[in-house]
Order: structure tokens, then sequence, then C-alpha cells
């Protein structure tokens, strides 16, 4: 059966909540309002106000008190209306989620799950659009998924609560109306994944960069790998599509410098230099706060034609 | 004789002289923050709390630790960064944490714990357990917004906390009328709705009363209570402070009212203690220090080889 994205989201959460006891839900408006992007939609009523549970707006307290209610023993799952907000929050996921195993010698983990959604395209200006996956994949001691697909919009949620670390789910608006199949309940969150084979070039990408990077495989006849976990990183596939194609371009919706791009493309230099016919390059988004008006905006981020592009200059 | 209030006041400052020296020493190193003054706070609150309930404390932590059942050995062999240590040996002084006493941590993010005891307060009730979170942090939190997010979840889902504030006037070196608009703590608790205790922390026995007090309501499922317990440090802040902010005769003034002596005293004039009981307890507090000490000194080094241990579970 065709799901969207959103629906996926929603069934995944269903399907977590009446999986497990200890699993709750709590953040800005996931309750009555019904999620700010509608994915929570009725799960108030199904679960009630103690396991979906609307807070003020107060990041940084509601995203600790994740913390601090895994430790006493719950599943909990906390949204952040967008990863720009999640600065509010920051102190508590690097400071504590991230470290508080590490501190205390392996006594104390932390199995919280904290989803928000991020990236550009839809006009939301300079506060709503920013995609920092990097920032969080750079952190030791939590896991960064990003689902690119509807089954992964479903799946990924529960394999995040069987992790005993903090996971960071990133969702995608820019995907919420994308249809397709969604026959797993269960998806792993331990690798990258082949999602078109192709012979010329490897386009390695996450994220609501995976269809544009499809789009432009079209025509370049590009293999395209969806990392799907930022972190950590899986390379396996990345380095033996490369081998084959022997040619990639990492297609990544941050910021150039010190883009999550940029260490996947050092560790294919790392690890598959003398498979190279050429020097990997990447596609980014431009180095400009993401701007309102709607050609800027599609301007300052990867799009099809600019990974052709990229391609072409591979074999210039 | 039974006067634990006493006992544990000793083991604390005892523990903590000892501390001192071996920073001096280079035995320990990093930041070291004694609670050489503030003993009569954690002597007198610590024992309000049941093993089930839970405790968040700060990077000045080491009496609630001990008097939470952290073996002293394993403290000091923390600060040394020993593997025997409570974490291990990757936290030190500021982050000692022991999970099987439900002691969270050691937090060095001022307020850092707070929105953490939010959430073991929320676990309690949604898996309908009977546990007080006692959290424990200085005044200098509450100009944080941690505080104030804290504060209102707390009391907006009537969790069971009892969030105690140890107030002795300096966040590091910035006084509180320097830095606080509203320096009546107990007023910025009440504007969420909270009750209220505020009381003289150089006291044990009334911080004692405040405590259980606070950890009865709490444990009664009347919400979350915040108590202010009025201190004083008489040493420097950390090991690195030249103490410019405040004045000698200051910190005297408040030595005169110092927990230990002036318990003592008070036991004394009562006839519930004896100069020679007095020096028995002392001496058991400097024989648990030596044993610790040579706890500390008889452990071993984590190999390098294992450097990257723990950071995940899996």
């Amino acid at each position: 059966m065709t799901i969207t994205y959103r629906e996926a989201l929603r069934q995944g959460l269903r399907e977590a909540l009446a999986g497990d006891p200890r699993v709750f839900l709590m953040g800005e408006d996931v309750g009555k309002y019904g999620g700010t992007y509608a994915v929570s939609k009725g799960l108030l009523e199904e679960f009630g106000p103690e396991r979906v549970r609307d807070t003020p707006l107060s990041e940084l307290g509601f995203v600790g008190a994740g913390v601090g209610a895994a430790l006493g023993g719950m599943r909990p799952i906390v949204e952040v209306m967008t990863v720009n907000f999640s600065l509010l929050a920051l102190d508590q996921i690097v400071n504590n989620a991230a470290t508080l195993l590490h501190m205390s010698g392996g006594q104390l983990a932390i199995p919280l799950v904290i989803r928000m959604t991020t990236g550009a395209g839809r006009q939301l200006a300079a506060q709503h659009s920013h995609s920092l996956e990097g920032w969080y994949a750079h952190i030791p001691g939590i896991k960064v998924v990003a689902p690119a697909t509807v089954e992964d919009a479903r799946g990924m949620l529960g394999a995040a609560l069987e992790e005993p670390d903090p996971v960071i789910v990133f969702e995608y608006p820019a995907l919420f109306e994308t249809k397709g199949e969604a026959p797993q309940a269960k998806v792993d969150i331990v690798s990258s994944k082949l999602r078109r084979k192709g012979g010329k070039v490897t386009l390695v990408t996450y994220g609501a960069c995976l269809p544009k990077a499809l789009k432009a495989a079209e025509e370049v006849d590009g293999e395209v790998i969806d990392l799907r976990v930022l972190r950590p990183l899986d390379m396996a596939p990345v380095l033996e599509s490369v081998k084959q194609t022997r040619r990639a371009v990492v297609v990544d919706e941050n910021w150039r410098s010190g883009s999550l791009a940029a260490e996947v493309m050092a560790r294919i230099m790392e690890q598959g230099f003398y498979d190279l016919d050429a020097p990997v390059a990447r596609v980014c988004s431009e180095e400009v706060p993401v701007p309102y008006a709607r050609h800027l905006e599609e301007a300052a981020l990867p799009q099809p034609e600019k990974i052709v592009a990229a391609v072409k200059g591979l074999f210039a | 004789m039974s006067v634990p209030f006493l006992a544990d006041m000793l083991r604390i400052r005892r523990l903590e002289e000892k501390c001192a020296e071996l920073y001096g020493a280079g035995k320990i190193r990093g930041f070291l923050h004694l609670y050489i003054g503030e003993e009569a706070v954690a002597a007198g609150a610590m024992p309000a709390l049941e093993p089930q309930d839970n405790v968040v404390a700060t990077y000045r932590e080491h009496g609630h630790a001990l008097l939470r059942g952290v073996p002293m050995g394993a403290i000091l062999a923390e600060m040394y960064g020993k593997r025997e240590g409570c974490s291990g040996g990757r936290g030190g002084s500021m982050h000692l944490f022991d999970a099987g006493k439900r002691f969270y941590g050691g937090n060095a993010i001022v307020g850092g714990g707070l929105p953490i005891a939010v959430g073991l307060g929320l676990a309690d009730v949604l898996a309908k357990h009977s546990r007080v979170t006692a959290c424990i942090f200085g005044e200098g939190a509450v100009a944080e917004g941690a505080f104030h997010e804290s504060m209102n979840l707390a009391q907006l889902w009537r969790l069971p906390v009892a969030f105690f504030c140890e107030n002795n006037l300096y966040a590091m070196g910035t006084a509180l009328a320097r830095s606080e608009s509203q320096t009546d703590l107990c007023a910025k608790a009440a504007s969420y709705g909270m009750a209220t205790i505020k009381v003289d922390g150089m006291d044990v026995v009334a911080v004692h009363e405040a405590a259980r007090q606070a950890c009865a309501q709490v444990r009664e499922g009347k919400g979350p209570v915040f108590v202010e317990f009025q201190t004083y440090r008489f040493r420097a802040h950390s090991m690195f402070d030249p103490e410019l902010y405040r004045d000698k005769a200051e910190v005297e003034e408040w030595k005169k009212r110092g927990p230990i002596h002036s318990y003592t005293a008070r036991l004394k004039a009562d006839g519930e203690l004896t100069e020679e009981q007095f020096l028995e307890l002392d001496r058991a507090a400097i024989a648990e220090v030596d044993a610790a000490v040579a706890f500390a000194e008889a452990g071993t080094w984590e190999p390098v080889a294992e450097l990257t241990r723990h950071v995940t579970a899996t």
C-alpha cells in the first residue's frame, strides 16, 4: 500500500507507542494541535495526554527532561519543531545526552530519541530552514539517522527506540508528500543503501537531497547511495561503488565548509584514493543563510542540474 | 553516642582537607571545588532521602556523593583518575556517579542538572514509582534559563522533585546582588506557584527539618518544593581562585557560624557530647580518609587501549 512520508512517520509513532508502555512522545504542539506538520495528528486521542505530552516552549527544559526520563527507565521520544530550535537545547544534547555514559564510566546509558525536522525548500527563510546534520554527526555518543524514503520514515523510529544510546532522527518536510511503499515496520539503522544502480559515477547523499540525486542520476548514469545513518557512517557500500565507477560526487544540503560532505569525501580519499580517476566533488548549499525569496532559496540549495554539472566536471 | 550529623560533617570536612593537600601534591588535577563551610546542607538534607530516591548534584558534590553512600575510596580514586574511581576515572572531581545509589552526578554545567531532575521525576510519575528526586544546585543556577524552564515544568506537571538550592552568595566571584534583579530566591520559585522554604544552611538541624518537610510534601504527591539553604563557602571557588571579590572580614564573620563547631558547641552545651567523644568521631573520620587515600593510591590506570570505551552502550 502506498502512503506518504508524513503518514509513514505517524505510523512509526503509533507503532512505537502501542508497542511499549515506556514510550511517550513529548514536544511543542504534538498533542492538541496534532503536530506542527500534522505528523502526530490523532495520537493524543489514541494514547492520552500522559503519553502524547504537549510542552511549553522550553526546548532546553524538555529535551533535558527527556534525558532524565530515559535515565529513569522510560523510552522518551522528544520532538523539536525544527533543527534551528534544537540549538536552544544544544547544552542538554551535547553536554548530557551524548556525554553522561562516558563521564559515568559506562554506568548511565541514555535511550533517548530526539526527532526534528530539517532542511529548506518551503520559503521559511533562515531561522526555519537550515541543515545542521553535520554538527550533530560530529558528536561522539549520539547516533544520527536521516530517513529519506517512506519505508525509513516508518521504520527508523522503531529501530532508534531499540538503541541504548541517544538517537537523533532528522525528518524532511521537503519529502513529507513523497509517496511510497513501507512494507517493513523494522529497518536497520546501521547501513547505507544503494538506491539506484549506475555505471559512470557514484552519487553519495542523504535526506532531502536523495530525490535530487536520483533525478540527476538519470541523466549521467549515476549510482546513488543513500547514507541513511550519518553517525556512525557506513562507508562500505560507498567504497564498493567507487571501485566500479571510479568517480564520486557527494550531495549534501549542509553548507560546504565543514559539511558532512567534507567528512565523506575525506573518507573516500583515505580508503579509496587509488580507485579514483578524478578528485571527489561535492554539491552543497551555498554559504549563505537560507533566503526567503523563492529564486534565491532555490539557487542556494543543491539542485539536479548542479549535480549534473559537477559530474560533467569530473569528465572534463 | 549517636550524632550522625556531626560524624557526617566531619567526614566531608576531613575528606576535603585531604583533597586540598593532595591537589597541592599533584595527585588530583583539573578543577577541584571544595564544599568546606557548607557541610551542614549535605549532612542535614541527604538523610531526608530514602534509598529509592534519586539525587542530581553539581560539580561541588563530594559531600553529597559521600553521604549518599558512594564509598570514600571510590570518590578519591575518581579524583586520582584511577579506574577504581566511582566513574572509572572518566569523570574526575566534578563528575562523580553511582548508578546503584541513584546518584546521577556530578554536573559541571551550571543549571544542567535541573532538566534531568525534571525528567527523572516525570519518569517516576509515568511509571508510578514512589520516589523523590533531590536536585541540588547553587544560587548561580537561578540566572540560567534551565532553572526557569525546570521550575515551570516541574510545577506545571506537579512532579516529585525537591529543588535544593545552596545559596552560598557567590557564583564563582559574582555576588548575588551583582547578578540578580531579584535576590529573594524563594520569590522566584514562588512565581511559578511552587511551595518554598528558606532556611539557615549553617544549622544542620534546621536543614534536616526543612529537607524532611520538603521531601514529605513531595512524597505525598503535592508537587515540587523549592528549598533555599543559606550557606557560605569558606574556601576559594576552585583551586585557581585568588578570592579578589570578597573581604577577608566577611569570610571570618561567616566562619564564626561554621556548621561543625557551632553544632559541636550546641551538643556539648546540651550535655550530649563530650570532647573525648568529639575527638573519637574526628579520629574515625581521619581513619576513613587515610583508608580512602590508600585505596586511591593502590588503584590502577586504565590501559590507553581502552580509551574509546563508554562512548556508546552498544
